[in-house]
């Protein structure tokens, strides 16, 4: 459904083949990139105690919101904003400034 | 609502895009008869007389945008303005709608209020989302939101007209449109309450209040509530900017229609991967500043993108 790409897809790669010997680090951090209005990979899938960073790549704001949950700064061009998920459960989040961009976490 | 495709109307993409111009001026308005009319973008309309009074729209300022689409967003406003200020007709006010800054921060407002306050005019504003950037909305309402209600709608009346500026950047919901909201709903209920049918009516946000690309959230989820309560009204116009495109409407005795931007323009809907910034080459979409006219499609339900230039 997602679109991986090959950056994001390495890092998955990375985090995968270091889970049996990292487990108890947060090796496994995950990134998610906003291009053209879009968060990639739309959803993902973490571990509890992983760190998400979202790095904001268009030329317009962009934020991140999870109702109750968490809540970014505005982030310009290139700005990024980091959340560390210390329980499970799954966090949709969408973009304030334009509410049709969401996403999702699945920590487990 | 389905897709809209705008390539079997007589118009090529190509075309479209040329149509769009790097920046904006303005849109000038005249009322005769009590109806608003559209004279069309400042340069085409100067040669157009103006019997009755007319206004002005200007939108989407982004002063303090600095990215490749326009390095420089401040010095485009301050061109719409020098346009403005060489017309031989004062208009007797002007309507900004939304997205006056970037970012909300407090330098890009003063700049904004530099160079608009250069015109002299009454103007008459209401927030984008880019104005009510979270830490910081208090600047919008410190600055122009005296005397509004709630986030900052209001209503005022001139030249026999209501106009009703309301805010639709507030409380936006995940995966949601635009947003007015029931307060605020209920206040424009209210408002229209015991007016004739026959008092024309303008009303003007940042986001369309019609659905014109819910794809890239160019609707406002609310918005036919709002205009649910103008039914009645002989004539009804309904101003916005935020897709810094022209498009227009016309559905019954209600005219939609959106202003370009000063700042940079957006892609027509579904043209691009997203809604960001079009870069244009400079020097060539400069020399298109200010030559389209606009025309209305009457009758046609269908949107249309109307963009005639007068030259090429």
């Amino acid at each position: 459904m997602t679109k991986i790409n090959r950056r994001d897809f390495g890092l998955v790669v990375a985090a995968a083949v270091l889970l049996p010997v990292a487990t108890a680090r947060a090796d496994n951090d995950m990134e998610v990139h906003i291009d053209n209005f879009v968060f990639a990979p739309a959803e993902l899938k973490v571990k509890v105690g992983t760190t998400v960073t979202w790095t904001n790549r268009d030329d317009i704001p962009h934020t991140i919101v999870s109702a109750g949950k968490f809540r970014s700064k505005t982030l310009d061009t290139d700005d990024k904003f980091s959340f560390t998920f210390t329980s499970a459960g799954d966090y949709k989040y969408f973009c304030s400034l334009h509410p049709h961009m969401t996403g999702m976490i699945k920590v487990e | 609502m389905s897709g809209h495709d705008h390539g079997d109307d007589g118009l090529s993409r190509r075309k479209v895009l040329e149509c769009m111009t790097w920046a904006g001026t303005g849109v000038l308005w005249t009322v005769t008869g009590g109806v608003p009319r559209s004279l069309g973008i400042i340069d085409s309309a100067q040669a157009a007389t103006a019997p009755g009074m007319t206004f002005l729209q200007i939108s989407d300022s982004h002063v303090g945008f600095d990215k490749p689409a326009n390095p420089n967003a401040l010095g485009t406003l301050e061109e719409a303005v020098n346009k403005i200020n060489a017309m031989p007709e004062k208009p007797s006010f002007m309507i900004h709608t939304g997205d006056i800054t970037h970012l909300s921060k407090a330098a890009e407002f003063d700049n904004a209020e530099r160079i608009i306050s250069q015109t002299k005019l009454d103007v008459h504003y209401v927030p984008g989302e880019h104005d009510f950037i979270d830490e910081e909305v208090k600047l919008y309402r410190e600055r122009y939101g005296r005397g509004t209600k709630g986030h900052g709608w209001y209503s005022f009346d001139a030249g026999g007209v209501h106009f009703i500026g309301l805010v639709n950047v507030v409380d936006l919901k995940g995966g949601g449109l635009g947003n007015l909201g029931a307060e605020q709903l209920a206040w424009l209920e209210d408002d229209l309450r015991g007016k004739s049918k026959s008092t024309p009516v303008v009303l003007f946000a940042h986001i369309p209040l019609w659905t014109v690309y819910p794809q890239w959230g160019w609707g406002t989820e609310d918005g036919a509530r709002a205009l649910d309560y103008v039914k009645g009204f002989g004539s009804v116009t309904v101003l916005n900017g935020h897709i810094h495109q022209v498009m227009q409407k016309v559905e019954g005795n209600v005219t939609f229609h959106t202003a370009r931007s000063t700042a940079f323009p957006q892609p027509a809907p579904g043209a691009a991967p997203s809604p960001g910034p079009m870069k244009v080459e400079d020097a060539k979409l400069r020399a298109m500043l200010g030559v389209a006219s606009i025309n209305f499609k009457q009758g046609d339900q269908r949107l249309a993108i109307i963009d005639t230039p007068l030259q090429g």
